[in-house]
């Protein structure tokens, strides 16, 4: 009542001044992001793009650079992350609906929860360690693909689990309610309401985790996935390497002629990360789609 | 000074229908499909139903009236053992449903579910299919037979298949919110429930999407019994039989106030809380 038009329309000003500030910072959050990602792609794609060629992809490593390849990382990336995703997809979703349709809602789900939170934040490299203890050595199976996929497979449940949790908790209720009304049984209920429903939501947290899994080189140097493999493997046994292991080798190399190779091999990298992601993002619009139709 | 409240709501009882709450039913078998007897609920430590006891007779409708928070959807909930999904849920009492204590040792919440229909407040149809929707309850539980035809029964009984026959195939989702309700009704039937229960059909509609579901209602009255929950009691007095009034007591728990015949229960209520809350004179 006391405050005249006068100072109730500068203070509006300044109100509006406070706001344009913010939005301006927030633009600018925004781009350094972006910026930075185009720096790195620019610089990538200078160094690597001259090296990239279908004899690159399908050769394999060299001592010289212009006839170096990436055939064998590819191959072993691939392999890793395929059975990474074996391994890791069931028990992740297994896990995830445990803990949102059946656990009783005690303290003990507590702990459980916040562990699982908590290992998803675990450094890569004592996953490594894990991994080297048990799976090569305590369970003898050597540095295998098995053993790295195994490893590979504890670093990303965490994130499965969670991913599949908020996609299932995300499910409405009332789907819940009105299968349970007309008699349907709990496994009834999640196999037929709850996990379809929740499909999209869980695919995106799984490719997440296998595009982690893909990038990740730490706990492959632990478990000692090889620097120089002349040759794809052909099971769960072989030995391997991995894209990053392999990019990490040639730059750690002093001639230039690598660096290029590994600024290729870079690009493989993205290139199969993007990949997978727009298989996702393909896969999880069809069923969004086929839920609303 | 004393302030005499003003009347918030219209007086229901000029909507009573003369026909409504024949104290002797005629038509039905004039047995008592579900009694209660004695029941006493518990959330954890409260106490939210306080020795209730009553009878649904068959082939009637009956409308639960009362305040928010008074325990209707939770007596709704007893009947069909939804309630157990519930932690810290604890009933003590008999809920006879043909005869039987469906909190009796060994009965499967699971099998008393789908001998009873259940309609919610907010339409839920499942993300699929209008004809995955009405399938949905004799898939579910093993049906072998033509599924076409129960669909087809149920959409009819329901007063939806005139709309939705042509598009079997499209979403439910695309449904009106009436129309996604009569969809739920339908589901409901598919499963050929003895009772339905009805928790506020009609709370997320419009006026005219309700007027089509108390005609169904009344439509379905005569081969099945209907318990509805409403917080209208215009609804409560145009559509059912009979009527049960439930008021809070000093712990906020719910008991039950007066139930007779809807006819009497507005006309010539036997407890002044009733008459009070009929004629909108409640507070």
């Amino acid at each position: 009542m006391t405050v005249s038009s006068e100072a109730r329309r500068s203070r509006l000003l300044l109100r509006k001044a406070n706001g344009a500030v913010f939005m301006v910072f927030c633009f600018l959050a925004t781009l350094v992001g972006l910026i930075m990602l185009a720096v790195l792609l620019i610089d990538v794609l200078r160094d690597g793009l001259g090296r990239l060629s279908y004899d690159f992809i399908n050769s394999f490593p060299s001592a010289r650079p212009e006839k170096a390849g990436i055939k064998a990382a590819l191959w072993g990336s691939i392999w890793m992350v395929g059975m990474t995703a074996v391994f890791a997809v069931p028990i992740g979703i297994g896990a995830a609906i445990y803990l949102e349709e059946y656990a009783p809602r005690h303290w003990i789900t507590r702990v459980l929860q916040t562990n699982i939170a908590n290992l998803a934040g675990v450094p890569s490299i004592v996953y490594g360690l894990l991994g080297l203890a048990i799976f090569v050595r305590q369970m003898e199976l050597g540095r295998s693909l098995l053993a790295g996929s195994l490893t590979m497979a504890l670093l990303v449940l965490p994130i499965i689990i969670i991913a599949s949790q908020e996609a299932i908790r995300a499910v409405p209720p009332s789907y819940r309610e009105g299968a349970f009304a007309l008699g349907a049984t709990r496994w009834q209920v999640v196999w037929r309401q709850v996990l379809p429903t929740a499909l999209p939501g869980i695919l995106t947290g799984i490719i997440l985790a296998l595009s982690r899994a893909l990038g990740e080189a730490a706990p492959m140097i632990m478990i000692g996935a090889l620097l120089f493999v002349p040759f794809t493997p052909s099971g769960p046994t072989d030995r391997f390497t991995v894209l990053p292991i392999q990019i990490f080798n040639w730059i750690s190399r002093p001639q230039e002629a690598f660096h290029h190779a590994a600024a290729a091999g870079i690009i493989v990298l993205l290139a199969v990360l993007l990949g997978m992601n727009s298989i996702a993002i393909i896969l999880r619009h069809r069923f969004q789609r086929r839920l609303r139709e | 000074m004393t302030t005499e409240r003003a009347p918030l709501l219209v007086d229901a009882r000029q909507f009573v229908k003369p026909e409504a709450g024949r104290p002797e039913p005629d038509a039905g078998s004039g047995r008592n499909i579900v009694e209660v007897r004695g029941l006493n609920v518990w959330y954890g430590t409260f106490q939210a139903l306080n020795d209730i006891s009553f009878a649904v007779p068959e082939n009637r409708i009956t409308a639960i009236i009362g305040p928010s928070g008074c325990g209707k959807s939770t007596i709704l909930r007893c009947i069909n053992r939804m309630n157990d999904l519930l932690t810290g849920f604890r009933a003590e009492g008999e809920v006879i449903f043909e005869g039987e204590d469906v909190y009796a040792s060994g009965l499967d919440p699971v099998d008393v579910r789908r001998r009873i229909g259940m309609v919610f407040q907010k339409p839920n149809p499942f993300p699929k299919s209008i004809y995955e929707n009405a399938a949905f309850g004799p898939r579910i539980n093993g049906f072998r037979g033509s599924l076409d035809e129960i669909v087809e029964r149920s959409l009819r009984r329901a007063a939806l298949w005139d709309e939705v026959g042509e598009k079997l195939r499209e979403s439910a989702l695309k449904l009106s919110g009436g129309q996604q309700q009569r969809l739920c009704i339908a589901r409901a039937l598919a499963t050929e429930p003895d009772i339905i229960l009805m928790d506020e059909p009609c709370s997320a509609l419009d006026p005219v999407a309700t007027l089509k579901i108390e005609d169904l209602m009344r439509d379905l009255a005569r081969n099945y019994t209907i318990v509805i929950v409403t917080h209208n009691m215009q609804q409560a007095a145009r559509v059912s039989d009979y009527t049960m009034m439930m008021m809070m007591d000093e712990n906020r728990s719910g008991v039950l106030v007066e139930y007779g015949p809807t006819r009497e229960v507005f006309t010539n209520p036997k407890d002044k809380r009733t008459e009070d809350y009929i004629t909108g004179r409640f507070g």
